[in-house]
């Protein structure tokens, strides 16, 4: 497990190399000039050669991008200019809360897709399997910025259950998870479906029913451990998905994360903030991939051979 | 021969695809209202018979902005499909056919443009491209062309050891006859898999930028920017979220339906 682990976080490197080069080059080599664009196509000229040298757009390419990467290695990301605060400062800040409502969109997405999933697998083709996958397919069309608009109508105008919008204790937590979470909770489903009709027809799953054990209680006991195996890979691939549901998410329901901090960032042009939430949004989805990696490899030992 | 089961998501998904496409063509030319129209007296005013879907907040109809704004989102998503397709299958193509250097090469590209979770790659863009309809086609693609790369790549390299591949190979077949008369055919069917589930993902991605304002701006009528300026008004004029965000969810709905009918019909596991 110990040299799993090395080689993983070994791969890990060029591939986080690879995600800070290309934010590099979104920002500095798509066309558009970020000083022009954040004083106005009227500044002075003599205004916008003082800011570019102040940011150090007018030094060499190369150069720009080495003193990023140093500066990566030191987690210095540079100074926003509307906060006119350290980049990396502002990200620690707001990170917590996005982590937050990830979390408990992911375990809302579990707690839905779990019982679905079981009841759909248990009885493919019954009308609890209907009933489920029903909801399935429609919880994974209903796009977030209409799913939250939908429950904040629901749950906080309506029925005034819930309040509508901030970040203040555990009730305000609710509607963004149910929000980021339904989606998933959808595919989960679908996927532990999937996995249990393959697996009651192996042969541990016949050997358990053949000692007695009632069908569910084979399914419970011995099926499901072998089915999550499948599901922690989805749970893995959907977290990109997910991530970036809390971006739209975030704003839906005024929620002080970092996609909050990015959309505000993007309309200020502020770019080097645009920069380190990027980076930090792609980075987290590579730590949490690799995460479930070992996870998977943790439940199923196969894996750390090949 | 596996019998011929009963598929209900390709019906009802080719369906609801029609019909939205009907609409989208033909509810313009038979609802001739002005989707830009601004009447102040019919602020917010709730569904009536001349305006089936109520008006907005400068009072333009609902409904013939839903109407246009399928156009826009339906044809973004075939062009943005489109064109991932084509990048994707010749870049996929030329790894699986280049050797594994190359392949190797293109295959880390991949993962590193994968590594940016969901739309944040077409956010990025389109926050340095700017807004307007060809940026966010750009960024669209820039973010959705590596499905299509994996599928074609993964395809070829299996296919490639087949026997009948093989047995063509031996018979003297050129790489072309081979590609065309012996790849392609089976890698269409993936890929036509894959472009059905692209065309409602993009559609929501397309929503999610110009909500987020990324994409079309106003006054030009989208689902996303409508979604975005009802929310304001959600307690007086739900309609106002109420009919972008079906059509959205109805669109979405269509093409997941077709696409799992697509997959069924030709026994290919989405």
């Amino acid at each position: 497990m110990i040299e799993y682990l090395a080689r993983r976080l070994l791969a890990l490197v060029p591939v986080a190399l690879g995600v800070a080069t290309l934010t590099f080059a979104i920002i500095h080599l798509v066309p558009g000039d970020p000083v022009v664009a954040m004083l106005g196509e009227s500044a002075a000229p003599a205004d916008v050669v003082a800011m570019r040298h102040q940011m150090g757009l007018d030094r060499p390419l190369l150069g720009q991008y080495g003193s990023y990467l140093g500066g990566l290695a030191v987690g210095d990301l540079g100074e926003s200019t509307s906060y006119r605060r350290p980049v990396a400062q502002l990200i620690v800040e707001r990170f917590p809360a996005t982590i937050e409502l990830a979390a408990a969109g992911m375990l809302v997405a579990i707690l839905i897709a779990f019982p679905l999933g079981i009841i759909a697998g248990s009885n493919p083709g019954g009308a609890g399997d209907l009933g489920a996958m029903g909801f399935a397919i429609i919880g994974i069309s209903v796009p977030h910025i209409y799913l939250g608009p939908l429950l904040m109508i629901l749950f906080s105008l309506d029925l005034r259950w819930l309040p509508l919008t901030g970040r203040d204790g555990f009730a305000h937590l609710i509607l963004p998870a149910l929000t980021l979470g339904t989606a998933l909770a959808a595919i989960l489903a679908r996927m532990l479906r999937q996995s249990l009709i393959r697996v009651r027809e192996s042969d541990y799953m016949r050997t358990a029913r053949s000692k007695g054990l009632s069908e569910r209680a084979a399914l419970i006991r011995h099926g499901l451990r072998n089915a999550l195996t499948s599901v922690v890979t989805i749970i893995g691939l959907q977290m990109g998905a997910l991530l970036s549901g809390t971006l739209i998410t975030e704003m839906i329901f005024s929620w002080p994360g970092l996609g909050r901090l990015l959309i505000g960032a993007i309309g200020a042009r502020d770019y080097p903030l645009v920069e380190g939430c990027v980076l930090t949004f792609a980075m987290t989805y590579v730590v949490v991939n690799m995460a479930t990696d070992l996870v998977y490899a943790a439940i199923d030992p196969r894996v750390r051979i090949s | 021969m596996i019998a011929r089961g009963r598929n209900p998501s390709l019906s009802i998904g080719i369906s609801i695809v029609v019909a939205i496409v009907l609409l989208a063509i033909t509810g313009p030319i038979f609802f001739r209202t002005d989707p830009l129209a601004i009447d102040l007296a019919n602020t917010l005013a709730a569904p009536s018979r001349a305006h089936p879907f109520g008006c907005d907040a400068l009072g333009r109809d609902v409904l013939a902005r839903v109407l246009w704004g399928a156009r826009l989102s339906l044809s973004i998503s075939v062009v943005v499909v489109t064109a991932s397709l084509l990048v994707g299958s010749a870049i996929g193509g030329a790894a699986a056919l280049a050797g594994s250097r190359i392949d190797n090469l293109v295959m880390r590209g991949v993962d590193i443009v994968l590594a940016f979770p969901g739309i944040l790659l077409a956010i990025a863009l389109a926050a340095i491209l700017g807004p307007g309809l060809v940026d966010l086609a750009i960024a669209l693609t820039a973010m959705g062309w590596t499905g299509y790369a994996r599928i074609v790549r993964g395809e070829l390299l299996t296919l490639r050891e087949r026997e009948y591949v093989l047995a063509a190979e031996t018979l003297g077949a050129t790489r072309s006859r081979l590609l065309i008369r012996h790849l392609m055919p089976a890698v269409a069917g993936p890929l036509a898999v894959q472009a059905t589930f692209g065309v409602g993902g993009i559609i929501g991605a397309e929503a999610a930028l110009s909500f987020l304002g990324l994409g079309a701006l106003p006054p030009t009528p989208s689902w996303g920017n409508m979604l975005d300026a009802g929310r304001a008004f959600l307690l007086v004029a739900p309609h106002l979220t109420t009919a972008p965000g079906l059509a959205i969810g109805l669109s979405i709905l269509g093409f997941n339906l077709l696409g799992d009918g697509i997959a069924q019909k030709i026994g290919h596991r989405a």
